[in-house]
């Protein structure tokens, strides 16, 4: 450990804003990274399943609105 | 080989695989990057000229460095797409883009916070950060080109296309601060002869970048999980998985 | 390999092949404008325009800067180990800036031949340690020095 104490590792002798920003960027585009497609294969299964139970529901086609 | 060759063109195989691989892969992946995060922020020195700004090389050299090695696995891909026509090239190429893309942009911003403490400046238009920039562009390139055919095989020629001609761009970015005038400084870790980084701080950085590489590995299988299940939503195995997982 | 399949990897091996050398080509024909700055020299020669807006770069010359005492206005030198380019300049510099590290300074050029600069930022090299490495290494400099500097080629 380099830093006595918390402070100072906020601080990083002046250059903590731009030590962390970098940080916390780099961090958010790795989480949306993992987050995004993962979020989107759910999604999706999810869709198609739906869909596929309504098909199966409205089956047969003969009973579908047709007065 | 050419067993394996046709057992990877195989959509359900693929993806049961990538499957199987995320589920160690991905928590190791996010533990190493947090614990060379930790080792690179606060358990390795600061450095003689630049103080504890330099602690940024830890993101903005990995980030760099897969950004660069991942756009020659989608121009492989691409390549392979063009010349075999295989269904998991394409998948992969187009898996790569939006990867390449937002390593690419890690490296650009966070390059930019640590010019400022250090160089004085956010962005000059030296060669090194202006390749680096068009690199960003082709990544987008393709993503956008993608998606702008309707036809996805007419998409996949047209993309493989793009990403081989931008390969050149790879050795530019590499070696523009040794061919021109640049305010980037040369690389430090080399493969022939001695780095020029301390081995208290080379040994986290290569740490981060082989997080880095996993990261890759990890987000590109992601982006091809999510791709094969639409290229293959008519398939008996896609509709199978669908009313299992996606029913309730 | 399939004659179909040989005919497309010849495709994709000229596509890579001539867009390599075409943007090398430009890359080449442009390659002046690619360098960010001039170094000394090059400045020294006259190929660096006088009134435009150019850079210069190079390492700050040892003991070359002054300071004003009443203004943030300052001069230096900087050299390429063969011109010597000066620079005058109002502002406040960079943390990194000083004398025997690199320097890239924005300005134009007057008819002395002196940078009236606009812009000047650091710049770092590639070499990244601990300062007690740093000092350690400072300290065997010197003590080889001392050593040279009492001829002690016949110990």
């Amino acid at each position: 450990m380099y830093f006595e104490s918390l402070s100072a590792v906020l601080q990083m002798d002046g250059h903590g804003t731009f030590v962390w920003s970098a940080y916390f960027i780099t961090l958010g585009v790795i989480v949306s990274m993992i987050y995004v497609p993962r979020r989107r294969e759910k999604r999706f299964l999810r869709q198609l399943g739906g869909q596929i139970r309504r098909s199966e529901g409205s089956n047969p086609p003969s009973a579908r609105k047709e007065v | 080989m050419w067993t394996l060759f046709h057992k990877f063109g195989s959509p359900p195989w693929l993806y049961r695989l990538s499957g199987a691989i995320l589920r160690w892969l991905l928590p190791i992946t996010l533990l190493a990057l947090v614990a060379g995060a930790v080792w690179g922020l606060l358990f390795t020195p600061p450095d003689f000229r630049q103080g504890n700004s330099y602690r940024i090389i830890y993101i903005h050299v990995p980030a760099a460095v897969v950004a660069l090695a991942g756009y020659y696995v989608m121009a492989i891909a691409g390549a392979v797409s063009l010349i075999w026509r295989m269904k998991m090239a394409d998948i992969a190429m187009r898996a790569c883009a939006p990867i390449g893309a937002a390593l690419t942009f890690v490296a650009l911003v966070t390059g930019s916070i640590w010019g400022k403490p250090t160089w004085g400046t956010w962005w000059v238009w030296d060669a090194r950060i202006t390749s680096m920039l068009i690199l960003f562009f082709l990544y987008l390139g393709v993503v956008a080109l993608y998606e702008a055919y309707e036809n996805k095989a007419l998409a996949a020629k047209a993309c493989a296309v793009l990403s081989l001609v931008g390969t050149v761009n790879i050795p530019i970015i590499y070696k523009s601060v040794d061919w021109w005038y640049s305010l980037h400084q040369p690389a430090s870790i080399k493969f022939t002869g001695g780095s020029t980084i301390d081995p208290s701080m080379l040994y986290p950085l290569l740490f981060m970048i082989s997080a880095f590489y996993c990261l890759f590995v990890c987000a590109l299988l992601l982006n091809m999980r999510v791709e094969i299940l639409e290229r293959e939503q008519r398939t008996a195995w896609v509709r199978a998985l669908a009313t299992e997982r996606g029913g309730s | 390999m399939h004659p179909v399949r040989k005919q497309r990897l010849f495709l994709v091996l000229f596509l890579v092949v001539f867009s390599s050398s075409a943007i090398g080509l430009m890359a080449y024909a442009l390659r002046g404008n690619i360098n960010l700055f001039y170094p000394p020299v090059q400045v020294a020669a006259g190929m660096a325009p006088v009134g435009q807006n150019i850079r210069v770069g190079g390492m700050v010359v040892e003991g070359s800067v002054q300071r004003s005492d009443t203004s943030l206005e300052m001069r230096f030198d900087v050299t390429d180990f063969e011109a010597v380019v000066s620079v005058v300049y109002t502002g406040i510099v960079p943390d990194l800036f000083g004398e025997g590290q690199g320097a890239v300074a924005s300005g134009k050029l007057d008819e002395h031949g002196v940078l009236q600069a606009s812009e000047v930022l650091a710049k770092h090299d590639e070499n990244y340690m601990p300062p007690e490495v740093a000092e350690a290494l400072e300290a065997s400099k010197a003590r080889m020095a001392e050593q040279a500097a009492e001829g002690g080629y016949g110990q």
